[in-house]
This record gives C-alpha cells, sequence and structure tokens, in this order.
C-alpha cells in the first residue's frame, strides 16, 4: 500500500464515485449525470483511482463501464488499521512505562 | 484518510508522561526496541533504533514542555526525513481528573511516494503480508 491510494481517497469527489460505483458499476458518462461535475473532470478522477489500484475498467461494445477493486480498497483499510493498530500498542507502552515509576 | 489519531489515559502525573515521550531512555523502550536517541529541541535530530530492521531518523518539530511534542520522521530508515518520505507525529498531553490523556496524531500519509519507501518499515511488510492473506481469504468467499 503506498499514499498513492491513501491520496486517491483523500479527495471527496473520489470518495463519493467509489460509493457511486459501489452500487452498480457505471460509465463516466452515467456517473456524470449523477454528480455535479462534467464528464471530463469524471474521467480525470477515474484515471486517478484506476492509478492507485482502486478501481478497474471493462468495455461493453462502445461503452467503458467502471467498478470497484476489492483487493485495492480492502489494501487501503487493512494498512490503516494496521497504523492505528501500531500507534495502540505503542501508547499502550508509554502508559505502562508512565505508570511503573 | 492522511491521518491517524489515537488517544490513552495514563495514570500519571502529565510532567512524567512528558518525560517517558521526549527522552531518549524511553523512547528507546515505546517507539524503537533497541534504543534512540534525540535533541530535544525544534530541528534537533532523533533516531529510533529497530531489532533486526535499523534505525530511522527524525526530525524535532515542537518541544512546548508540559504539553505539545512532535516531530517528523521518515519511512525509509537510515535517511532524514524528506517530502515524500516522512510522516508527521504530534502529541498532546492533557491533565485530567484519572491523570493523564495523551493524543497522538500521525499525518502526511498520503503525500508518501512509491511502495519501496513505504514497506522499507518492518511493520509495514508485515501488514503486507496481513494484506495479502486477507485478500486470498476473501477471494475464497463469495462477495
Amino acid at each position: 500500500m503506498s499514499g498513492q491510494a491513501l491520496a486517491a481517497l483523500a479527495d471527496p469527489t473520489r470518495r463519493e464515485l467509489l460509493e457511486r460505483l459501489a452500487r452498480g458499476e457505471a460509465s463516466a458518462t452515467t456517473l456524470a449525470r449523477d454528480l455535479p461535475i462534467s464528464r471530463q473532470a469524471v474521467v480525470q478522477h477515474l484515471g486517478v483511482l484506476d492509478a492507485a489500484g482502486l478501481v478497474r475498467s471493462a468495455r461493453y461494445g462502445r461503452e467503458v463501464r467502471w467498478s470497484p477493486r476489492r483487493d485495492g480498497l480492502i489494501a487501503a483499510a487493512v494498512w490503516l488499521t494496521g497504523l492505528a493498530e501500531e500507534w495502540d500498542r505503542r501508547l499502550a507502552a508509554i502508559k505502562a512505562i508512565a505508570e511503573e515509576g | 484518510m492522511d491521518t491517524i489519531t489515537r488517544e490513552i489515559t495514563v495514570a500519571a502525573a502529565r510532567a512524567r508522561v512528558w518525560e517517558v515521550i521526549t527522552r531518549a531512555e524511553h523512547l528507546g523502550r515505546w517507539f524503537g526496541d533497541a534504543g534512540a536517541e534525540i535533541d530535544l529541541r525544534p530541528g534537533g535530530r532523533l533516531t529510533l533504533s529497530f531489532e533486526g530492521h535499523g534505525t530511522s531518523v527524525g526530525r524535532v518539530v515542537r518541544v512546548e514542555e508540559p504539553d505539545r511534542f512532535s516531530f517528523r520522521w521518515a519511512r525509509s530508515r537510515e535517511i532524514e526525513p524528506a517530502p515524500g518520505d516522512e510522516t508527521l507525529v504530534e502529541f498532546t498531553l492533557t491533565e485530567t481528573a484519572d491523570g493523564t490523556l495523551v493524543r497522538v496524531r500521525e499525518s502526511g500519509f498520503a503525500s508518501l511516494t512509491g511502495d519501496a519507501a513505504a514497506y522499507r518499515r518492518g511493520n509495514v511488510e508485515g501488514w503486507a503480508a496481513k494484506t495479502t492473506e486477507l485478500q486470498r481469504y476473501l477471494e475464497t468467499v463469495p462477495a
């Protein structure tokens, strides 16, 4: 997991796109209709999410439809959880040392 | 997404907790596990050694006794923190009826560049392995 996925997720519009895609795959045109941004902006955001491994595309005839990538999203969640657990361990150690003397 | 915040209540005076989070002999136990060094002033150097995983280097940012201490530290071992390879760790100590509330905030993950730098840290390698295991498990479970 790199900062790339976290940077991609840090943007509220991209999170909204992911939430929309979690309800079902969609084309950039459909997504642009549901959101207050242009199709061109949707395509750019999808490009960032794709590069971060968070979405994938599939071609149906002339249409390209996007869907979320479970593996990428899980990796990001696990990474963040791991960081939180590491701090919990460090804080528990601080507590133990401070309370011992 | 860019920040992790955790806290714990310690049954000790704030001055005692301040010593634990800022003194080398303690940092080398709760952060590193093979010793630490710290020049406790803004800009001062900080080193955290990890058994079998080398030494991480940091730079102190704020030293405001009795309640604020922060530092930047490099994700890669053995090198100075630099943009794209560092996160900021901020401690805030608050006196409470039960002792001291220790709050820690680590931020800057979104600006890290490259898997290589992030994975170089031992624990991240551990999480990467865990991630792969979890993915393998989830792949066997119907969506």
